[in-house]
């Protein structure tokens, strides 16, 4: 498992709150509390230990269930085909000889083609600057409130948040609510406002308050919505003319259920706003977000986050090797091993 | 990357015309491309498998009929096959006799429900006259019942909410007391997304059916979705035996192999397509067209049909002509841009166009873009309307400068219809078009 100190950089010294030090009893259970929490999400959302006898033995069979297994996962057929095709020429050579060969080197490829450089979200600017994009309903919103708790209460940083989705109805309300539940503060525009404009005042009240981390929400749009694609480059652009190297990172979002559609809205997202991370959120189902290992290898964007629930604590930095066992893990989630699922009122 | 199928088919079958009769071999190949065009349109492995084994059977030894040529004799068979499979034992809403008709939305988090609620809301209203209300039982995402307030206003509905300190089955069941007492004739229950796998919540959902005895379940199903759809699908079957699907999300250029999935595995009909934010954006779902869209052979009969309604008779017949004498100018080309404005956005209608949807690439599409075009197009003069090729590179400094736009911006329409006339006079003469060309090049 990745740190949160890993992921972020921000130059300074992790709080010393997190090992409970400083905390009274109170901290400490509720410390250990969440680390026994996030033991079980974690090893239902990334599956637990892989079985050596996924596959028995090296052979014709053993090559189909793994394809099966991949396009099951949503990996794509053309990811597919490069990781099958190695795969059969490293056993025609004879590097590998056992159904357990198979399935180490399987993993290994699996996690090597998750991993893409500049990994880590670089906070030292004052304020940092971090815009979320994606497709409707992929989870922007749910993920900005997680990850503010998180920059607050895991690296001591103050964030702000601005309630850039102006269009969807009640959009600004929701944002609201977990900004009260990450305790941050917000900045909203009206209803049907400019969204450049309340993302600008957001930026602007940033600086002036001096907070470490700005947030912005964006209305959830389809990447092939070119007017809506063009309002943010210029919501990007007015960020940048209040601070020149901003935004600092761009996220977007990806629902791990989406299909191979998923390659087309991480390209076409890049292509007009820079993104250089994604998000992989509602992991805590059935589905595998195979298609962030297509977006992985053809776009060279690495996984940055995942969402595993609706809860503010279900989010985690991404680790390709949990990620490449999760892929091939058989039927992880038996209903009988779901945690008690009592979410915030 | 995107070509489609016929395309690919076309590859690989290349050499047959001459047999007469497609062999064992060039059905394998074909079979390959068939298997990898539904793969990358996210339809079940299962129902790939099972599907190819059938179009296999039927093409095995099929004449290769005069009219076609094999790729397009493989094509036909797959989209027979296929509209088949997603078509049939279609079903309606079923409407209550007296007393409310009662309909629950069901769904993934962000699948499409609560849009989906406003949508049907307005669609009852306007097409059948149908006092509808709306209920709130959505107490999980933050401001649900907020937007559900909004959407279902905006629709014209009576909106019936509680807060969210009640359990959403209490809300349920006194919003459809409230409907009883109001004497609606609709009640559509939004509730929260879940996850299928989460008991807690899907027991909460067959509790919620139980309470309320709606006439009709409806899943509301991402058209984006992956390989998963088929869990999600059985799963919500299983605690709530939906009777049909809502496809959201179907304005992108997702194939949506999904609809498939979920009917070829359940058996449960796809009702309606949502295809955009807007609450107008909403219609009766295809299977035909779907099967089409799957194939990435583009939705030409809604696009037939969608013009045909905005266009009158005469016109229609003189816009052909036209086409086929290839005397359609950029006059024309203004007139059909005002129409194709007045018929809804653009995106939504560009993709329908075969292959259109995949390959939009770089071209232009937004609908300020044709603002853009038409300023440009009124900025030359009926004698360059006429006869585009006229435009040199002064005459394009002065239309760039009235219209207020680029040389570029000009040059660059001049050329799309260019390549527009040709797609049409292929179109006209029933071929399908070359787009190679439109994509921009990728
Ligand atoms: N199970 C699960 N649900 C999630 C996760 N992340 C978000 N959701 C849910 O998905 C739905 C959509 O999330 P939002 O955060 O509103 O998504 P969005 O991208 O902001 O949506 P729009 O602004 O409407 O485009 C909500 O019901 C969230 O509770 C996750 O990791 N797991
Ligand atoms: N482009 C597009 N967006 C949609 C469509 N249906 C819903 N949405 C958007 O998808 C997001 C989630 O929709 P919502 O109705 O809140 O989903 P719910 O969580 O299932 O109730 C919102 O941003 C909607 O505006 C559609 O057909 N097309
Ligand atoms: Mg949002
Ligand atoms: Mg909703």
């Amino acid at each position: 498992m990745r740190e949160w100190s890993e992921l972020f950089v921000t130059g300074r010294e992790a709080p010393a709150a997190e090992d409970g030090e400083n905390g009274g009893d109170e901290r400490k259970r509720g410390f250990f509390g969440r680390l026994r929490e996030n033991m079980t999400k974690t090893r239902q959302a990334l599956g637990a230990e892989l079985q050596a006898t996924m596959f028995e033995r090296l052979d014709d069979e053993a090559f189909e269930r793994l394809e099966e297994a991949l396009i099951y996962a949503d990996v794509g057929a053309r990811t597919t085909a490069s990781i099958v095709e190695r795969l059969e020429s490293e056993a025609g050579s004879g590097a590998l000889e056992t159904g357990e060969d198979l399935t180490r080197r399987l993993r290994e490829l699996l996690a090597e083609t998750a991993t893409v450089d500049n990994d880590t979200i670089d906070l030292r600017h004052s304020p940092a600057v971090i815009l979320v994009v994606g497709v409707n309903g992929t989870g922007k919103t749910t993920s900005i409130g997680k990850i503010a708790w998180h920059l607050q209460r895991e690296l001591g940083l103050s964030v702000l948040l601005g309630a850039g989705d102006t269009f969807r109805a009640a959009a600004g309300e929701q944002l609201e609510v977990w900004a009260e539940r990450a305790g941050c503060d917000i900045v909203r525009g009206a209803e049907g406002s400019d969204p450049a404009s309340v993302v600008f005042d957001t930026v602007e009240a940033g600086v002036a308050r001096g907070v470490d981390v700005v947030i912005c929400d964006t209305a959830g749009r389809l990447h092939t919505q070119q007017h809506l694609m063009q309002e943010l480059a210029k919501v990007r652009k007015v960020i940048e003319r209040k601070i020149p190297d901003a935004p600092h990172e761009t996220l977007l979002t990806i629902d791990a259920t989406t299909g191979q559609n998923g390659l087309r809205q991480a390209m076409l997202f890049r292509d007009v706003t820079d993104v250089n991370g994604i998000v992989l959120t509602k992991l805590d189902g059935t589905a595998k977000g195979g298609i962030a290992l297509a977006i992985a290898r053809e776009l060279r964007l690495p996984v940055k986050l995942i969402g595993i629930g609706e809860g503010i604590e279900d989010l985690r930095p991404f680790d390709p090797d949990d990620f490449a066992s999760a892929i091939l893990e058989d039927d992880p989630k038996d209903s009988a091993a779901m945690p008690d699922r009592s979410r915030e009122a | 990357m995107f070509d489609t199928l016929s395309d690919r088919l076309q590859e690989a079958l290349g050499d047959v015309r001459s047999r007469g009769k497609l062999t064992e071999d060039d059905v394998n190949k074909a079979m390959r491309q068939v298997r990898l065009a539904l793969l990358e349109a996210d339809v079940n492995f299962k129902v790939v498998k099972e599907f190819t084994a059938a179009v296999r059977a039927r093409a095995l030894g099929a004449e290769v009929l005069e009219s076609l040529n094999p790729g397009q004799q493989v094509v036909k068979i797959v989209s027979d096959e296929l509209t088949q499979l997603m078509g049939g034992s279609g079903r309606d809403l079923v409407f209550a006799r007296g007393g409310p008709t009662v309909i629950l939305m069901a769904g993934l988090q962000g699948s499409g429900k609560t849009t989906a609620c406003g949508k049907l809301a307005r669609h009852l209203r306007e097409e059948k006259s149908l006092d509808v209300a709306v209920a709130a039982c959505d107490l999980q995402r933050p401001a649900a019942v907020d937007q559900l307030v909004k959407v279902g206003s905006q629709a014209g509905a009576a909106v019936y909410e509680q807060g969210t300190s009640r359990s959403p089955v209490d809300v349920a069941e006194w919003a459809l007391g409230q409907a009883k007492a109001d004497r609606r004739d609709v009640l559509i229950i939004d509730t929260a997304g879940r996850l299928h796998v989460d008991e807690a919540l899907m027991s909460e959902l067959s509790e919620v059916k139980k309470r309320t005895k709606p006439h009709n379940v409806l899943l509301v199903v991402d058209a984006m979705t992956g390989q998963d759809a088929v869990n999600v699908a059985e799963a919500f079957a299983g605690a709530t035996a939906f009777d049909g699907a809502v496809l959201s999300k179907l304005d992108g250029d997702a194939r949506g192999g999904a609809a498939l999935s979920v009917k070829a595995l359940t058996g449960k009909p796809i009702l309606y397509a949502s295809t955009g934010e807007k609450l107008d954006a909403f219609e009766r779902f295809h299977p035909d067209r779907m099967a089409q869209r799957i194939l990435g052979m583009g939705d030409v009969m809604t696009l037939i049909e969608k013009a045909e309604s905005k266009m009158d008779e005469r016109q229609a017949a003189e816009l052909e002509r036209k086409i086929k004498k290839n005397q359609f100018t950029l006059d024309d080309f203004l007139d059909q841009l005002k129409q194709v404005r007045s018929m809804g956005p653009l995106q939504g209608l560009l993709k329908m166009i075969p292959g259109v949807g995949q390959q939009l690439g770089g071209l232009q599409v937004d609908d300020r873009e044709l603002d853009r075009l038409q300023a440009i197009i009124t900025s030359m003069t009926p004698e360059e309307r006429a006869n585009p090729k006229i435009i040199d590179g002064s005459r394009r400094r002065r239309i760039a400068r009235g219209s207020g736009t680029s040389v570029q911006a000009v040059s660059q329409l001049v050329k799309q219809f260019a390549q527009m006339q040709k797609m049409m006079r292929q179109l006209a003469k029933g071929q399908m078009p070359d787009l190679q060309g439109l994509a921009g090049g990728r």
